[in-house]
């Protein structure tokens, strides 16, 4: 029941932060959300037992892909366009 | 035209949704891939072949590792394509940015890193050599190595990171990595076996076969790790100052 509970409210805020990923304009925002969205994945992966995974996840998802991505739109416009 | 681009997203979460009930359940014994006879041949027998307890870094460096020996490739050339795109694309002169400011390198953020750097460094060494047994490995280890030096460019600025690490070395460094595995499975090779059989290393090592794969192992998990976090970093250095290398966040 516990873990159930888990998985959805997981799985919830997964597509909430999918979502606001692609309609957020400020596309600083979006990366931190794509980092939110990459962490809860790692979050279910762990769960799930497939800890080397998660832990890929973590390190590039979250942590160094988001590093990139705002270290490149510091080099654009911030605001996106559609 | 932004509503017509929804129909497809509805079509295919339909099918996918439609598709979803035909999963087996979670840990489903009944699952093919439960059911397959090649999980079930790692699962017997990873441990009497390499004495490796974790599988997924059996599977990952030894089992499959043609496969992962090209994945490192693809991160090097990555790195690689990045770095010859930006060298000369034009824009050297620095541009005043949205977002810039010139600001000394906080004394509260620099001293924290100066504190955390050492302890990531630990880890993603730790991470490397201890992926036999836990979770973890080259990519891993690698990824952090280098976030620990971006940590430092981030911290104060990229030309005291580049000191630490200058950007020539990442290259002679991803390239060593990629040698050093394609190295050990070439060795393997001329001592009689096929590339990437690491057992055959026990000709030339005093270990058993089991054990030279094991170490094998580690050797190429260090190549993967080299290559990662020098293209990790270089990556960062690049596309944080559009190639010019100075000047960074």
């Amino acid at each position: 029941m516990g873990l159930a509970l888990f998985n959805t409210f997981i799985l919830l805020l997964l597509v909430v932060a999918a979502l606001l990923a692609l309609r957020v304009k400020d596309l600083l925002t979006a990366s931190v959300v794509f980092a939110v969205y990459s962490f809860l994945m790692c979050l279910l992966w762990a769960e799930m037992g497939a800890v080397d995974v998660a832990f890929t996840e973590a390190t590039v998802g979250a942590g160094i892909s988001t590093v990139v991505l705002i270290a490149t739109i510091f080099n654009l416009k911030r605001k996106s366009s559609d | 035209m932004k509503l017509l681009s929804y129909i497809p997203v509805l079509v295919v979460g339909v099918l996918l949704l439609y598709a979803a009930k035909d999963f087996p359940e979670w840990g489903s014994p009944d699952a093919p891939a439960s059911k397959s006879p090649v999980s079930s041949h790692f699962i017997a027998n990873t441990g009497v072949d390499t004495e490796v307890p974790n599988m997924v870094t059996a599977v990952l460096a030894d089992y499959r590792g043609f496969d992962t020996m090209f994945e490192t490739v693809v991160v090097f050339i990555a790195g690689m394509a990045v770095l010859a795109i930006l060298k000369n694309s034009g824009r050297k002169k620095l541009v005043k940015r949205e977002f810039e400011v010139d600001a000394e390198p906080d004394l509260i953020v620099t001293n924290t890193v100066r504190l955390l750097v050492p302890v990531i460094q630990i880890f993603a060494f730790y991470v490397l050599a201890h992926g036999h047994v836990s979770p973890g490995g080259g990519f891993q280890g690698g990824v952090l190595m280098g976030a620990s030096f971006i940590l430092v460019a981030l911290s104060w600025d990229l030309e005291t990171a580049l000191i630490r690490f200058p950007l020539n070395w990442t290259t002679i460094l991803g390239g060593l990595g990629i040698f050093l595995y394609a190295g050990i499975g070439l060795l393997s090779m001329f001592l009689g076996g096929e590339f990437l059989d690491y057992s055959e290393l026990a000709n030339i090592f005093p270990v058993s076969r089991e054990m030279a794969r094991y170490h094998a192992m580690l050797g190429v998990e260090i190549g993967v790790g080299l290559t990662v976090t020098a293209i990790m970093f270089s990556l960062y250095a690049n596309l944080s100052t559009e190639g010019r290398l100075q000047r960074g966040l």
